[in-house]
């Protein structure tokens, strides 16, 4: 595996409901942290890329105005969007860059602030995320999208609602330890009760999808500063983590070019296997992951993209707790978008975050014992576009 | 016809394949097949992603298929907030060939099923916007 770019600085604002400043206040908090971290000023830095989805923006071209506030002109500057996985394709043409020679230290910021809109609007914005043309006139949703997955996978593998809610307890158990999540409550099975009448999590959104199996929409950002090997050793980084393989992918659009829904995210299981080949690891050798649990079905399926668990199977992992922090591969453990919330662009940038500071020893009360290879599966709309990332120390 | 009259509310105006609305007001649930390689396409694409041709004629969709699988929308996006509850699925008909869309009121949401035999059919809205649903075989 060849180490030849690495993550020198890691920063992520607060996940808020309600930000109160402007986009580029949003984007300044995580990238403060991150310059810090790194321990680097502005002219060091040799390009920058802005991700975001942009239907939540009503500033055009943000790359531009974002790089001005943060310092970063007259460097090159420009704007990549994947939807929910906006900011991990930053990081992988970031780590192309470098990897060419065109760069040394790459700032890769994600962010987004939902909050301005409905969730109806935003639901609807998000559709647009999906088929515009041939699935938004019945009235689609990014629930009901992940809901389709969840009917034909539960049909077919034995999955229950109450595996389901078990993902969401999980998520709420590092929820709660994590200060940056926007959703910092417990949940207990009571709340998916629907004989209970205080239970928050019980009412159906997309059926099977209850509340308590969908993520939050919250305003965030990210900040990932990557470089050269040449640059880490000048500036004396201390606790460099290396990207050691990037796998993506795409798929059809329509849900009726799908493959067989009951068999999950068909991008997250090519994704992963390019990583894997590119790392020259497997699913064996991950000790911390980070999946995209924008519904709590798609940490199940995410479990069986990475090989963690047989397709089919991935519901004995939650059962056997093996994802929980002393697990045998724990996933999620700063809470995963379920509890930490999922401002779109800034939401792979997290995820990465998360693995940088679990492999440096630093994850706090989250932390997993000793990990050395960590791995961040981000999924764009509904399995539209897939980056699975490999870290190591 | 244009394409403004697909749907329950359509967000395209204008695609080369707004003929589709025109065979919904006929009956017809059509997709493309291209005239030089024969791929069949549903949706309906104008270009032939196969051989690049862009002859494309028109088929009509088969009628027998499984429900691969479904979702019921308890709420609905910006847009469509009267009409909740309603059910959304995805056609098998074998072949190659799937079709997205509502299921017919007439079916209750508790007695759709996995694998249930399915039929389409097209439907026009009171308010003239044509669409096509799916329902009992």
């Amino acid at each position: 595996m060849a180490k030849d770019v690495a993550v020198i600085g890691v920063g992520q604002s607060h996940f808020v409901r309600g930000y109160e400043g402007s986009i580029r206040e949003l984007a300044f908090e995580a990238f403060r942290e991150a310059m810090q971290d790194a321990g680097i000023t502005q002219k060091q830095v040799d390009a920058s890329i802005f991700c975001s989805a942009p239907e939540y923006d009503k500033q055009r071209s943000p790359a531009g105005v974002l790089a001005e506030y943060l310092g970063l002109i007259p460097q090159p500057t420009f704007y990549v969007e994947t939807v929910c996985s906006s900011s991990s394709t930053g990081v992988k043409i970031g780590y192309g860059l470098i990897k060419s020679g065109l760069h040394d230290i790459v700032v890769v910021l994600g962010f987004q602030k939902m909050s301005e809109i409905t969730s109806a609007e935003s639901q609807e914005r998000m559709g647009r995320g999906a088929d515009i043309q041939w699935e938004a006139p019945f009235g689609t949703m990014m629930p009901a999208y992940y809901a389709l997955y969840a009917q034909a996978y539960m049909a077919k593998n034995g999955l229950t609602h109450d595996d389901l809610m078990n993902v969401r307890v999980k998520a709420a158990t590092y929820g709660q330890i994590n200060e940056r999540a926007v959703y910092r409550k417990g949940v207990k099975p009571e709340d998916f009760d629907p004989k209970n009448p205080e239970a928050k999590m019980a009412a159906p959104v997309a059926w099977p999808l209850r509340v308590g199996d969908c993520c939050a929409n919250a305003d965030g950002s990210s900040c990932i500063i990557l470089a050269s090997k040449k640059k880490v050793k000048e500036l004396g980084i201390k606790k460099p983590v290396y990207i050691l393989g990037v796998g993506a992918a795409s798929e059809a659009v329509n849900m009726a070019a799908r493959p067989d829904f009951s068999q999950g995210i068909k991008v997250a299981k090519i994704a992963a296997d390019v990583a894997y080949k590119m790392a020259g690891v497997g699913p064996d050798d991950i000790d911390v992951a980070e999946v995209h649990d924008c519904f709590t079905i798609a940490e199940i399926m995410a479990y069986e993209a990475l090989g963690f668990a047989p397709v089919g199977e991935g519901k004995q992992l939650i059962r056997e707790k093996a994802t929980y922090k002393e697990g045998k591969i724990p996933v999620n453990v700063d809470g995963g978008l379920l509890s930490k919330g999922h401002p779109i662009g800034a939401t792979g940038g997290s995820q990465i975050r998360t693995i940088v500071l679990q492999l440096r020893g630093e994850a706090g009360p989250m932390q997993v014992k000793n990990p050395k290879i960590g791995l961040v599966h981000n999924i764009g709309g509904v399995g539209l576009y897939g980056n699975v990332t490999i870290f190591g120390r | 016809m244009g394409f403004e009259k697909f749907g329950r509310k359509s967000f395209t105006a204008m695609t080369k394949t707004a003929k589709f609305v025109d065979f919904l007001a006929e009956g017809k649930i059509n997709g493309t097949v291209c005239k030089k390689c024969g791929t069949k396409y549903f949706p309906p694409r104008a270009d032939c992603a196969a051989c690049f041709s862009k002859e494309m004629d028109w088929f009509e969709m088969p009628k027998k298929g499984t429900l691969e699988t479904f979702t019921t929308a308890m709420y609905a996006p910006f847009g469509f907030e009267a009409d909740p509850p309603y059910t959304m699925g995805v056609v098998d008909f074998g072949g190659g060939l799937k079709l997205f869309a509502r299921l017919a009121k007439d079916i209750k949401p508790e007695e759709v099923r996995v694998g249930m035999d399915v039929t389409i059919r097209t439907l026009t809205y009171d308010d003239g916007q044509l669409s096509f649903e799916i329902t009992r075989a």
